[in-house]
């Protein structure tokens, strides 16, 4: 059991899926994928806990040992992201199960197919097998996406759908750059050739910029990250609560890249630019917040901002900021999935209003709290996680080189998400419409599944506030094992990696 | 071979790059399937280019990489997938905003 638990992560969401395939009866669907889901955050929980006594469990698929067979890598990193993957998708599945799911067709084996690929690009250790689980994860989500029909999700799907095809071809030529380079795709295989001399350094450096590239267009990097907003706010609302963790795919394998490529061999290649553009990424995501006309624009702008705070970590390749980012970053994705739930929900009473920042019927009081929670844990007040996550980002982040400039923007940011939430807030929970009209939707009450989803993502500020230490000293435990790319290198290809040069095909 | 090859890829990228910048959804859709034919040429020639060898290792013969014939393969079959799903929802596109455009209309 303990020897193949690196692929159940990926393997139970996908015979889900199968099953999930041979009948259309939606509740034998429901049924299925909410077990499966369920069983995946206890597997992701074990595996966790499994993943903390510091040893790299590789698991090599049909047992060909790396490098020439893929294997995936289960260390504290992806073992963490695979159980905050799988505690979004089950609050995201609870709430699809209430009707949301019935609007069209496939969607619980859709969503386990996403499931796939999240885990898989968490897990794997193989750029090519990332390239596929990529694949994965972006096909079920071009489908979730325009789940539920409608001329806004067709049209935000078609720019999401034409961006990500480039960025795949864009993937697939820094692969070939990097096959043809260094005659590998293995990433800790990769990394270790790239300390050997006899390669060309310059187009090892493209590929690598390439491929870095492309996991800001995920991630939502500034000049990358028009497309983010507008394809996060037409999606319905379980779908975009489990997009909040797509993002965090590209900036994990930034991440990992980084400092098991970068830092030994190339280590000035992020370091000029990127806090610039994850600079202006969070300047620009505030200015978003500010302008959002409706709350699940605003959640989608949140995601971006997140993202632009979390890419300042790469740049400084210490493993003390990747430690404090870990931990904004798991904060950040449960805010922002709750902040789209919180959307759904308060959209189903007030009629035409829906989550409009303007005068509608007034939101149940359960639902005024959770809003009130959920806005403190975003904007970063006290006593919540989110406060707690920039207080260690900000405090990591002051000294390096430039520190006043980062403190500056998060700071101020801070304060205009604050403003934002302060003012649409008010108009959301309090301002009732007058003359007050006969409140038909009153008669139907929120349904369970939607309310108890929500209130998990919401409660996740609060506990996790409350859960700090052991979060923060494990998401310190699993940045100082990343920064290790020694200890991943030997783990992945035995303790001498043999010199298996290219053979002399050529 | 090699002249051959990389004009090949660069005269696909560059009609691929060119189309993508229309403003209709067919041209964009061409354009994607002709860069994603130079971007498999390109893996494909991420092995190197050998002449009359196969992709087997045999005792004493000589052999091409074949791992970049592999990866072309897995790339074409993902290509194609995606291909054909934006397809459907251009022509999804079509039928419910009775355009192409890639900025569909607003919803009125």
């Amino acid at each position: 059991m303990n020897t193949h638990a690196p692929i159940l992560p990926i393997l139970i969401p996908f015979a889900a899926a199968l099953l999930q395939m041979a009948s259309e009866r939606l509740a034998f669907q429901r049924a299925v994928g909410l077990l499966a889901s369920g069983l995946l955050v206890v597997l992701t929980a074990w595996l966790t806990l499994l993943a903390d006594d510091g040893l790299l469990r590789v698991y090599a698929l049909g047992d060909w040992p790396a490098p020439f067979g893929i294997v995936l890598v289960v260390d504290r990193l992806a073992a963490g992201m695979t159980l905050l993957t799988a505690v979004l998708a089950f609050a995201a599945l609870l709430y699809a199960s209430s009707g949301f799911d019935a609007r069209g067709r496939h969607f619980h084996p859709l969503f386990q197919l996403q499931l796939v690929g999240l885990t898989g690009a968490f897990l794997t250790g193989d750029l090519f097998n990332l390239f596929v689980f990529f694949e994965v994860m972006l096909l079920a989500s071009y489908t979730l996406l325009a789940h539920g029909g409608g001329l806004a999700r067709t049209r935000a799907g078609i720019s999401y759908v034409v961006l990500n095809l480039i960025g795949s071809a864009l993937f697939l030529i820094a692969l070939g750059l990097l096959y043809g380079t260094l005659g590998t795709l293995n990433l800790a295989d990769l990394a270790h050739r790239l300390t050997l001399p006899g390669h060309d350094q310059a187009l090892a450096r493209l590929a690598f910029a390439l491929l870095i590239a492309v996991f800001l267009l995920k991630a939502g990097m500034l000049p990358l990250s028009f497309w983010l907003p507008h394809t996060y706010s037409a999606a319905g609302a379980p779908v975009a609560a489990l997009f909040a963790i797509m993002t965090k795919v590209g900036i994990v394998a930034v991440l990992r890249v980084q400092a098991i490529a970068l830092t030994p061999a190339i280590p000035d290649l992020l370091d000029t630019w990127l806090t610039t553009l994850a600079l202006a990424t969070v300047v620009f995501a505030a200015l978003g917040v500010l302008a959002a006309d409706r709350l699940r624009t605003l959640a989608a702008w949140l995601v971006l901002l997140s993202a632009g705070a979390l890419l300042l970590a790469p740049a400084q390749a210490s493993a003390q900021v990747d430690a404090a980012a870990l931990f904004y970053l798991v904060q950040s994705t449960l805010a922002a999935a709750a902040c789209f739930l919180l959307a759904g929900v308060i959209a189903e009473r007030r009629g035409d209003a829906a989550d409009r920042f303007r005068a509608g019927p007034l939101p149940a009081t359960w639902l005024k709290v959770a809003f009130l929670i959920l806005a403190a844990t975003v904007a970063g007040l006290p006593p919540f996680a989110g406060f707690l996550g920039k207080l260690m980002l900000l405090t990591r982040l002051r000294e390096v080189a430039a520190g006043p400039a980062i403190w500056l923007a998060l700071l101020t940011s801070g304060f205009i998400v604050m403003i934002a939430l302060a003012r649409n807030g008010c108009l959301l929970i309090w301002k009732q419409e007058t003359p007050v009209e006969p409140r038909a939707a009153a008669a139907t009450p929120i349904a369970w599944q939607r309310a108890t989803a929500t209130l998990l993502l919401v409660a996740a500020g609060p506990l996790l506030a409350i859960g700090v230490r052991p979060l923060a000293d494990y998401a310190a435990r699993a940045a100082s094992q990343l920064h290790a790319p020694g200890a991943y290198v030997a783990g992945v290809l035995g303790p001498t990696p043999a010199a298996i040069g290219r053979t002399e095909a050529r | 071979m090699e002249a051959l090859l990389a004009t090949a890829v660069g005269v696909l990228t560059a009609c691929g790059v060119f189309l993508i910048l229309r403003a209709r959804t067919f041209p964009v859709l061409l354009g994607l399937t002709l860069l994603s034919y130079a971007v498999n040429l390109f893996l494909f020639a991420s092995g190197r280019l050998r002449l009359g060898a196969p992709p087997l290792i045999r005792a004493g013969g000589s052999y091409t990489d074949p791992l970049p014939q592999a990866l072309v393969l897995t790339a074409i079959v993902i290509g194609f997938g995606m291909t054909a799903y934006l397809a459907m929802l251009a022509l999804r596109a079509l039928s419910e905003s009775g355009g192409d455009h890639v900025d569909v209309a607003k919803e009125p």
